[in-house]
């Protein structure tokens, strides 16, 4: 729970401001907590200028055998027989991890006939990868590709497993994380170790992106974390690269399923989709009329992005709710965000508060997309829109 | 058909306002509302109760008021709401969480099927519906889209959504689903059914009614921890471009040069 050192409290009040919930307040210059309302966040901890505050867990004692972890996992992750590009970013990220550690970087690669992918993943930093392939594999299913990981954890024992943040991921990490009893941190944005202890530093994200929390799994291993597509860049292959290729079979039992894939539809046009895209150009109300989406649909071409949309163009039938970008459709961090008539409604800023560069088009000037943009244009899209996708083109040549 | 749908009392966004000063996001005075996503998740578990018989049995773990999250939902047309509140719960992480919901489920008998919403809008990690199937022993299907029970009754096919389309998915009851929005429309509360919702009792179960293991929840039972927090700060580089519409277009392309995206 959170206690307050009432010797050290001054009753300043700042952890009042901090807070969020309304769950600590200063009363008789005094901060007074609610428990029933607190929910352990530690925003007010950090922000407390007298180190009043502490958040103490009476937990358990430390688990002797952490020691016993050694080493760095990456879960690559194939659509069909190619890797997803998040899984390129995961093994950049990670062998700077295990440098720091000074332990092993291992890749597990699943599914059916992906065994070509192996040298790949050594040539983006895998010291050895630990390739699964099996006919039973070949869709996803979370039930086995959850089993088979746990599997090979409670074998191997790494002390980090890094997946990455995908429909895939979100949907049989927390499996694998429950099975072994661990800690897991969902979307991580950032990744650090803490030397002392070998601790990884987890960021992520929090409260609709209102929020960053680092959070740590001190007593508990493997540490298990996903982490958002395209926020980690991809380092440069070493095509030379040497590593060694571990072919396992997985057990019979672990193949059991009570769920099949009888079909998978790709939906999508071509080109990138909307959460692994570098540029997105999101169509909103102020276009008007679904015709007008055909502009935001050339220009998202012609930056080779993919197209996004407020829940306003879905929810008029526009497009569909794939393209949806914000609290109830996809989180997305792109290098470059380009506004069509957005608003910026804050249920859709939280959802695109993350991209490098954010162009906001939008003739009402009042928009609150203006206030988070780092460009914006005022005039009507259907006026910029044309000119900008001319002067693109004449740039290109 | 027995179904347990699982609910959470987040903060509502609409309350969020931006803080052009400071450059950061201030939350107001937060309202607390149903997580939008498990709105859909009990639209279904009514629609299914509506067609197949049975019942709808709200859960939720928070402190003493997301009982009102609760009454919305018998508002809505649940069957019956229970809360699992203890001060031992709070600071629980997805483990924890999945450990005291798992517990109540197992409390309450048989289930057909357990219905969540994708995520919950204030953690955003998406993970308490797959670590409850994972514990309960049943299978998982997230983000699902569209649902259709066989004829058997003990089958269903879904549509899970993925970043390139979506697959056709077969699945044996019991399950436990995770859905977006797009599966349904969730209705209003009809006037009868906030009547009965004002009225209802509403159990309240602790950690000792569930025979909880105090280790494993809450804090205490939680292996993450958060070490520190900060509010991000949205950088002030803002830029109006200024000039003709010729003029302005000319000033985006010079800076998306300079940037390296032309």
């Amino acid at each position: 729970m959170l206690r307050v050192d009432r010797k050290k409290c001054v009753g300043c009040g700042e952890c009042e401001e901090a807070c969020a919930f309304e769950a600590i307040c200063v009363k008789d210059n005094v901060a007074v907590v609610d428990p029933n309302v607190c929910t352990l966040c530690g925003a007010c901890v950090d922000t407390c200028p007298e180190g009043a505050l502490e958040i103490s867990s009476n937990s358990g004692e430390a688990d002797a055998d952490l020691d016993l972890w050694r080493g760095v996992w990456v879960v690559a992750e194939c659509r069909g027989r190619a890797l997803a590009p998040v899984s390129l970013e995961l093994l950049t990220q990670a062998r700077g991890l295990a440098d720091r550690l000074d332990t092993a970087l291992t890749a597990v690669l699943m599914g059916y006939e992906v065994g070509s992918e192996s040298q790949r993943l050594i040539s983006y930093g895998a010291d050895r990868v630990l390739l699964v392939e099996h006919p039973e594999l070949a869709a996803f299913i979370e039930e086995v590709y959850g089993n088979i990981l746990a599997d090979l954890v409670r074998k191997e024992r790494p002390e980090i497993i890094l997946a990455g943040a995908t429909a895939m991921g979100r949907s049989y990490i927390p499996r694998v994380a429950t099975l072994l009893e661990t800690g897991l941190t969902a979307d991580c944005t950032g990744l650090d170790i803490r030397e002392e202890d070998r601790a990884l530093l987890q960021t992520r994200p929090a409260f609709g992106g209102n929020l960053l929390a680092t959070i740590v799994c001190p007593r508990h291993r493997p540490q298990m974390a996903t982490v958002r597509p395209h926020v980690m860049k991809v380092g440069v292959p070493d095509l030379g690269r040497k590593g060694e290729v571990i072919s396992i079979s997985p057990k019979e039992e672990l193949l059991k399923h009570r769920s099949r894939v009888l079909e998978s539809v790709k939906e999508q046009a071509e080109g990138p989709n909307l959460t692994e895209a570098k540029v997105i150009v999101t169509a909103g109300r102020g276009l008007e009329a679904k015709e007008n989406l055909a502009l935001v649909r050339e220009l998202a071409d012609l930056l080779g992005g993919a197209l996004g949309a407020t829940r306003a163009v879905v929810d008029a039938g526009w497009v569909s709710d794939r393209s949806q970008i914000g609290q109830t459709g996809v989180t997305v961090s792109p290098k470059l965000y380009i506004g069509c008539g957005v608003s910026g409604a804050i249920q859709h800023i939280v959802g695109m508060q993350g991209a490098e560069i954010i162009v906001a088009i939008n003739r009402d000037a009042e928009a609150p997309i203006f206030n988070i943009a780092h460009y914006g244009v005022l005039g009507d899209v259907k006026e910029i829109l044309p000119l900008l996708i001319q002067r693109i083109k004449k740039e290109r040549g | 058909m027995n179904i347990v749908v699982c609910i959470k009392q987040v903060p509502d966004a609409q309350s969020v306002h931006f803080d052009t000063e400071k450059g950061t996001l201030v939350r107001g005075e937060a309202e607390a509302i149903i997580n939008p996503f498990d709105l859909h998740a009990l639209e279904a578990g009514i629609q299914m109760r509506d067609s197949y018989g049975g019942e709808v049995v709200v859960l939720t773990m928070g402190p003493p008021q997301a009982e009102d999250a609760l009454r919305e939902a018998l508002g809505l047309g649940a069957d019956r709401g229970i809360l699992l509140s203890d001060r031992a719960f709070a600071g629980a992480d997805t483990l924890a969480t999945t450990y005291t919901l798992a517990k109540a489920i197992d409390r309450l008998g048989p289930v057909d099927l357990v219905l969540c919403g994708r995520q919950a809008i204030d953690g955003d990690t998406a993970q308490v519906g797959p670590g409850l199937a994972t514990r309960l022993g049943i299978p998982c299907v997230t983000s699902v889209s569209t649902l259709e029970v066989l004829d058997d009754r003990k089958t269903m096919h879904l549509r899970r959504v993925c970043e390139e389309g979506y697959d056709l998915i077969e699945v044996e009851m019991p399950a436990l689903l995770t859905v977006v929005a797009s599966l349904n429309t969730p209705r209003l509360p009809s006037l009868k059914g906030k009547i009965r919702a004002r009225k209802a009792e509403i159990p309240v179960w602790d950690a000792q009614e569930l025979g909880a293991e105090p280790g494993r929840v809450g804090l205490v039972g939680s292996p993450t921890q958060v070490v520190s927090t900060s509010v991000p700060k949205f950088e002030a580089r803002r830029e109006m471009l200024e000039g003709s519409p010729e003029g302005q277009v000319e000033a985006l392309v010079a800076r998306l040069k300079e940037a390296g995206i032309l």
